[in-house]
């Protein structure tokens, strides 16, 4: 049995800090949705005007608390986002800074080539995970380079952007996102997307690939390799 | 070896659910969680700009419907007997901490230099409506009064009575009070102000949530600290439900 040293320090404890956290956002996030459950597009948006998109409110399970309280769900969300920002901030900085980003997440244009990709395809199709050895496949590193560059950035982003306070210090945000509603209705989008790629690709590929090692290597930091098996 | 862990993980995510209800139910997680937003109002207060102005917006992008919530026409006979003869005799008192005490009619009020600000409301709960207001600057007001040199924060006192008996009033410091949309206003979109929007005078503090908008205002009292008044913690919400102070995040 060869063990391979394959996540540092660093971005174990990220990556546990972040699941915490964005699971607790989603949950007390719905809460807060549950007080107005309809989304607009533009500057601004209220019972009597066009939704695009209404809902009846989110079952006690899926919030934090489990019982309708605005100002608890606001609470634990602006507790945790400061979390999530601070860990996302240490994450990305120490990840240019070590080589990390560089050498495991940035795609070179071989890798984003149409045979490449679609190799890649056939291959998780196949079930083999693996790609080449321990670096990651192309299209693992474009799912974490979506969520670490795009989808939590933008949760953050378009978070400041409904605190009125912010628009005042920051008018350039509300301009960004196309008002206030807008950055609103795209906040919701985007958290339901990180649960996408929760519950759609992260979760179904660490089952297929091998739970019980995946798990212990961003614990512990090292991943086990039988004899004889490719890495 | 796998299926323990997955009972542990399964037992893990039960435990986990009521868990943040017992932890929201704890009055010392519950001050470690609340450091967070003391932290939001002491960052947009030391890193902000804080005369920065609110978004103002153009005639045309205002809501077509203004919407009305929380108290749509404040109880009792005074009240309606005020709203009959169209506030002719409602009167602001200014006091508390102040040189020169007021009491002021609508129309003294309406005949001081204006403010018109086409600026945008939005409610805790998430909606937003764009609306144009007409006002005195609280500053005038202020100004007029004369602020005593220990007077901290301005408390807007409320003709609307909440369930429990309990008045409408709201709070805010010295830095929103003297900022420049500040205003108490009585027109909404060209005429007086509707009932269900605050008639006759309701306040605008445009960088914080709606429930810091007070309406149906009769008494602004300055004050060295909010612990004396109501509930203590500075607004109805604040004391009933537990809403922050500070509602500009």
């Amino acid at each position: 049995m060869t063990r391979f040293y394959r996540h540092r320090l660093p971005t174990r404890l990220w990556h546990w800090i972040n699941a915490v956290s964005v699971i607790i956002l989603f949950m007390s996030g719905l809460m807060i949705f549950n007080a107005h459950p309809r989304l607009y597009w533009g500057q601004y948006g209220a019972n009597f005007d066009a939704a695009w998109l209404e809902l009846p409110r989110f079952p006690g399970w899926m919030t934090i608390p489990s019982h309708y309280s605005l100002s608890d769900g606001r609470l634990w969300h602006f507790a945790f986002a400061w979390v999530l920002a601070f860990a996302l901030t240490f994450n990305l900085v120490t990840m240019i800074l070590n080589g990390h980003f560089r050498k495991d997440i940035a795609l070179s244009p071989k890798e984003l080539s149409p045979t490449r990709l679609i190799e890649d395809l056939k291959a998780h199709g196949k079930g083999d995970f693996h790609g080449s050895g321990l670096a990651y496949n192309p299209f693992q590193k474009i799912f974490y380079g979506l969520v670490l560059f795009i989808l939590l950035p933008g949760m953050i982003f378009t978070g400041l952007t409904m605190s009125p306070g912010m628009n005042a210090a920051w008018p350039w945000l509300v301009d960004v996102f196309g008002g206030r509603q807008s950055a609103r209705s795209l906040h919701f989008i985007m958290a339901w997307g990180l649960m996408l790629f929760l519950f759609g690709v992260h979760l179904p590929a660490l089952v297929l690939a091998g739970p019980v090692n995946h798990i212990r290597s961003m614990i512990t930091g090292w991943y086990r390799v039988a004899p004889g098996d490719t890495p | 070896m796998i299926l323990s862990r997955r009972s542990i993980l399964l037992g893990g995510a039960a435990l986990a659910l009521p868990g943040c209800d017992r932890m929201n139910a704890s009055p010392a997680f519950r001050r470690v969680l609340g450091l967070a937003e003391q932290g939001n109002f002491a960052v947009q207060r030391s890193l902000a700009d804080r005369m920065a102005l609110a978004k103002e917006f153009s005639p045309d992008q205002r809501s077509p419907v203004f919407r009305a919530n929380g108290t749509r026409r404040p109880a009792g006979a005074a009240y309606t007997a005020h709203e009959a003869n169209g506030f002719a005799d409602w009167r602001v008192k200014i006091d508390g901490l102040v040189a020169r005490p007021q009491a002021l009619s609508l129309a003294e009020i309406r005949a001081m230099p204006s403010r018109t600000q086409i600026t945008r409301h939005d409610c805790v709960e998430g909606w937003s409506a764009i609306g144009e207001w007409t006002g005195v600057p609280l500053k005038l007001l202020l100004d007029l009064a004369g602020l005593a040199r220990d007077a901290r924060y301005i408390v807007f006192h409320c003709a609307d009575v909440m369930t429990g008996g309990k008045p409408y009033y709201e709070s805010i410091d010295l830095i929103d009070a003297f900022h420049p949309q500040t205003i108490l206003a009585w027109n909404l979109n060209g005429k007086p102000l509707p009932v269900g929007n605050g008639a006759p005078l309701r306040l605008r503090v445009e960088r914080q949530l709606g429930y810091k908008q007070a309406k149906y205002i009769e008494r602004i009292e300055a004050v060295a600290d909010l612990s004396s008044i109501h509930g203590g913690k500075g607004g109805y919400w604040e004391d009933d439900a537990g809403y922050q102070w500070y509602a500009g995040i």
